[in-house]
């Protein structure tokens, strides 16, 4: 058990084997379904990046901690974990950890395992997946079970080709490590002694060796690799931006859109997109990064394109909450730090659309006491306490907090009004509460909790707000280990056939 | 310069310093504790001077109207001179309605490369230690007044000079960078008291929100005494002050909204009568540098309690002599007893006898004391060493 203000006392853990209440769970289960919650909100909202309280190197440090004591206390559930909507980061660091402790597992646990990892490899993306191979490759990880799920992982691709071009040192790397031959001899060729051929017959090869010495070819070969012909030539931006549009990803449109006004209305045109197409929170950051006049000048287009990509989260549960406030966070704090920059206020801004399309009436309340969304700003305090009652007074049937938990305005002042609320005034639970908390708090191995009465679930991408609040009610401490393996187990089943089909 | 004259009746100001502004919830950060201080009317017509705000990012001056009278904090680094050359403002200076105009008393700085360097970056204070401690403590004791016996030829012709007491700069107070970095600006905030493991450092009060966003990262660039350090490093985090309501008799939010309040102002009320009790409850002398416009420049000096906390500081007060701006700083133990000894010199017109009859002890223990308190150089060499 990691947690410090842990539930059970350490004088009742001795007689715990016995079982509690009569039922089934023993101290042990209750304690293991303690952690395997804890370690989801860690790996759902933990980066390793520096945070506004801590710095990266405390983040690592923290987060490793936790990825090794789970794999040596609960290796099942670890795997497992795999399953759920937990971050890009930490299911790299999950599969690692699993390969490289292949030997400790049974052979029950590696067929189970490989299933697992399999299914997350295909939902990951491409560069983290060659990302986590150069990582066992640094680790010095090469048995049979790594190779083998290579080995699938890149039969599954659909155009090897473009990411011999795309992710060149990656797939180069891995096919060394492992010491697999590409199905088509091109490609080895290509990636390992590229300019011996005077011609190819794959296309997007064929370009990419024009491109050496012809500007247009460059144009069609991805954005990332056409930038350093772009360079080679001495292309100007402008001109090198307008011509590229066609060939950009969604989000890399997103994060060219302010570069492309810098050069000019022309590139701006040629950039131009439909930004509800956007994913949620990736438009939310977008929003928060332009300056407050913009945003003014820009408002009915950005609240459109918030709303819609809103909606389109939503789908059929629109308008099935009832009544919902939501009090949201735009503390200072919620700036995060120079490499997750807004985070935090980024997905308060999200939740705060999302709930807008989830509910039937809903209130938004931020601790700012501000109430243009539009125009969030991090600064000030974090008057939670304050902000909860104003929310408890709207008569909600569902209270949303998303913040990082550093209540301050008075410290502990959200816990005892939550307290109280629970214990004086709702007995009868007609009001739920939950706490969305987008920052992992190195120190507690943990997401920042506000009251021991309220649940509370780390946060990524306001995308997975609903299903977040489902999972919450397991962190409330009324769910014990074997529901919360049967849930895991669901979820394993889901990711499996999802990658089988 | 007046002198030291410990007989006038401390002034009722200190009961007054942070009249109208309101204590708000603290923050903590490891065993930094920062009060947050909040003016509900800021005050207009007193400004930092406007060369502060030269740097990029900062204020924009353009929407400031009406005229005003402006400020530097005391030892204030910024091109004061016109030719480029860093410069201190030596002691808090209080400028008219024309600040460009008007010459700022200034210590020359020379810098190492580095230094110079960083001050290109607009890194606005440094704070050479000497001089400030100089400006604060050691300017108000010019030496034996009357030229007894007892005393050394040195300290007749020059006094106290050169006086050089240790101060630490509060980017090696550990953890305080962090603490000023995560702290959240709370809106009309226009001070901050800064407790080191409880103890209070260091008063901060300016007269306008906008003034503190300034020089709130600069806080980091300012003097503390050793005390402050040795806390830092040595104690344990300080405990949160967390709410606390009790659930009994709490039947609606309305009751829980009034006890929610209740606990707000029992903190503000408990911090002002207890934590910050040293400074707010210290007999002070006071004495008038300038006079601007309806501003008052003052400088005050404890009344050297040995074994209490004992603040000097300067402030600014307007014609109501309510404090607008106030900078204190925390003397060390060490200080505390050589201030103690001048103080009791000074109102003795430096007679040994008659000082050490006042403080119940002998002649030689007195010179003793001196002696171990660092004034050694003070005495006759004749006078030294003999218990």
């Amino acid at each position: 058990m990691i947690r410090s203000s842990c539930l059970h006392s350490p004088a009742g853990f001795s007689q715990g084997d016995t079982g509690v209440g009569g039922g089934m769970e023993t101290f042990g289960d209750l304690i293991a379904a303690d952690d395997v919650l804890l370690f989801v909100n860690a790996a759902i909202t933990a980066t390793g990046q520096r945070e506004f309280h801590s710095d990266a190197g405390a983040q690592r440090l923290s987060l490793d901690f936790l990825h090794a004591y789970m794999l040596g206390n609960y290796r099942d559930l670890y795997a497992g974990v795999l399953a759920l909507d937990i971050n890009d980061h930490n299911a790299a660091l999950i599969i690692r950890r699993l390969l490289e402790s292949a030997a400790e597992a049974s052979v029950e646990q590696r067929r189970s395992e490989g299933r697992l990892i399999a299914g997350r490899l295909a939902l990951l993306p491409p560069q983290r997946v060659y990302g986590l191979f150069g990582a066992l490759r640094r680790a010095g990880v090469n048995n049979r079970r790594t190779r083998a799920l290579l080995r699938d992982w890149l039969s599954a691709r659909p155009d090897l080709a473009f990411d011999a071009v795309k992710y060149r040192s990656g797939l180069k790397a891995a096919l060394r490590h492992t010491h697999l031959t590409p199905g088509d001899g091109e490609i080895g060729t290509f990636l390992f002694a590229p300019l011996s051929r005077a011609h190819y017959d794959t296309p997007i090869l064929e370009t990419w060796r024009r491109a050496h010495f012809e500007q247009a070819a460059l144009y069609e070969l991805p954005y990332t690799v056409a930038e350093g012909f772009a360079a080679k030539h001495g292309i100007p931006r402008k001109v090198f931006l307008e011509r590229i549009a066609p060939r950009l990803t969604r989000r890399e449109t997103l994060r060219l859109q302010e570069a492309a006004h810098a050069q000019g209305p022309a590139a701006a045109r040629a950039l131009r997109t439909d930004l509800s197409r956007m994913p949620l929170t990736r438009l939310a950051g977008y929003v928060l990064s332009l300056p407050a006049e913009e945003r003014v000048e820009r408002r009915e287009e950005l609240n459109g394109a918030l709303r819609t990509a809103a909606h389109r989260v939503a789908g059929v549960h629109r308008g099935t909450w009832g009544r919902v406030t939501a009090v949201l966070d735009d503390s200072f704090s919620s700036y995060g730090s120079g490499v997750k920059r807004r985070r935090p206020l980024t997905v308060a801004l999200a939740c705060h659309y999302l709930l807008g399309a989830l509910a039937g009436d809903y209130r938004g309340l931020w601790t700012s006491g501000r109430d243009d969304a539009l125009l969030a700003h991090p600064v000030g305090p974090t008057p939670l306490g304050e902000r909860i009652l104003d929310g408890l007074e709207t008569g909600p049937d569902r209270l949303v907090v998303v913040s990082d938990g550093w209540d301050n305005a008075p410290p502990g002042l959200a816990a005892e009004v939550l307290r109280v609320w629970r214990t004086r005034l709702d007995t009868a639970r007609r009001t739920s509460v939950v706490h969305l908390n987008p920052v992992y708090d190195a120190a507690d191995f943990d997401v920042r909790r506000l009251a021991a009465s309220v649940p509370t679930a780390g946060i990524r991408d306001a995308e997975d707000l609903p299903a977040l609040v489902e999972i919450a009610q397991f962190a409330e401490g009324r769910t014990g280990l074997a529901e919360l393996k049967a849930y895991l187990d669901a979820r394993a089943d889901r990711l499996t056939e999802g990658s089988s089909r | 310069m007046t002198s030291y004259e410990p007989d006038t009746d401390p002034s009722a100001e200190p009961s007054g310093l942070l009249a109208g502004l309101r204590t708000r919830p603290s923050q903590v950060w490891g065993a930094v504790r920062l009060v947050p201080l909040v003016r509900a009317e800021p005050v207009h017509d007193l400004r930092l001077h406007p060369r502060i705000h030269d740097g990029p990012g900062v204020v924009d001056l353009g929407r400031r109207k009406g005229t005003y009278v402006s400020y530097i904090p005391h030892s204030f680094v910024a091109e004061w001179t016109g030719d480029g050359s860093p410069a201190a403002a030596y002691g808090t200076q209080l400028t008219g309605d024309r600040p460009e105009q008007e010459a700022v008393a200034t210590v020359r700085l020379h810098f190492h490369r580095r230094m110079a360097r960083q001050e290109a970056k607009h890194r606005l204070r440094f704070l050479p230690l000497h001089l400030a401690l100089e400006g604060y403590l050691a300017l108000h004791f010019g030496g034996p007044s009357l030229a007894w016996e007892e005393w050394s030829r040195q300290a007749v012709r020059q006094g106290l000079s050169p006086r050089v007491e240790a101060a630490f700069l509060g980017t090696e107070v550990p953890g305080l960078a962090d603490a000023l970095n995560v702290f959240e600006i709370h809106p009309g905030q226009c001070g901050v008291l800064v407790y080191l493991a409880d103890a209070l450092a260091a008063a901060f009060v300016v007269p306008h929100p906008e003034d503190y966003r300034t020089l709130h990262p600069t806080l980091v660039r300012d003097l503390y005494g050793d005390l402050v350090y040795h806390y830092a490093t040595l104690m344990p985090p300080v405990p949160d002050f967390r709410a606390r309501i009790t659930g009994a008799g709490v039947r609606s939010l309305a009751d829980l909204r009034a006890a929610a309040v209740r606990q707000t102002a029992q903190w503000a009320d408990f911090h002002d009568t207890t934590m910050a009790a040293g400074l707010l409850e210290q007999g002070c002398t006071w004495e008038e540098v300038r006079r601007m416009g309806r501003f008052t420049l003052s400088r005050f000096l404890p009344t050297f309690r040995p074994k209490q906390d004992n603040h000097i500081g300067e402030a600014i007060s307007d014609e109501q002599g309510r404090i607008v701006y106030l900078k204190t700083f925390r003397l060390s133990e060490s200080q505390v007893r050589r201030g103690y000894l001048l103080s009791h010199l000074a109102a003795h017109d430096w007679h040994l006898a008659d000082t050490a009859a006042a403080l119940g002890m002998e002649k030689a223990q007195l010179c003793h004391r001196l002696e171990s308190a660092g004034f050694g150089h003070l005495l006759r060499p004749d006078m030294r060493g003999r218990q």
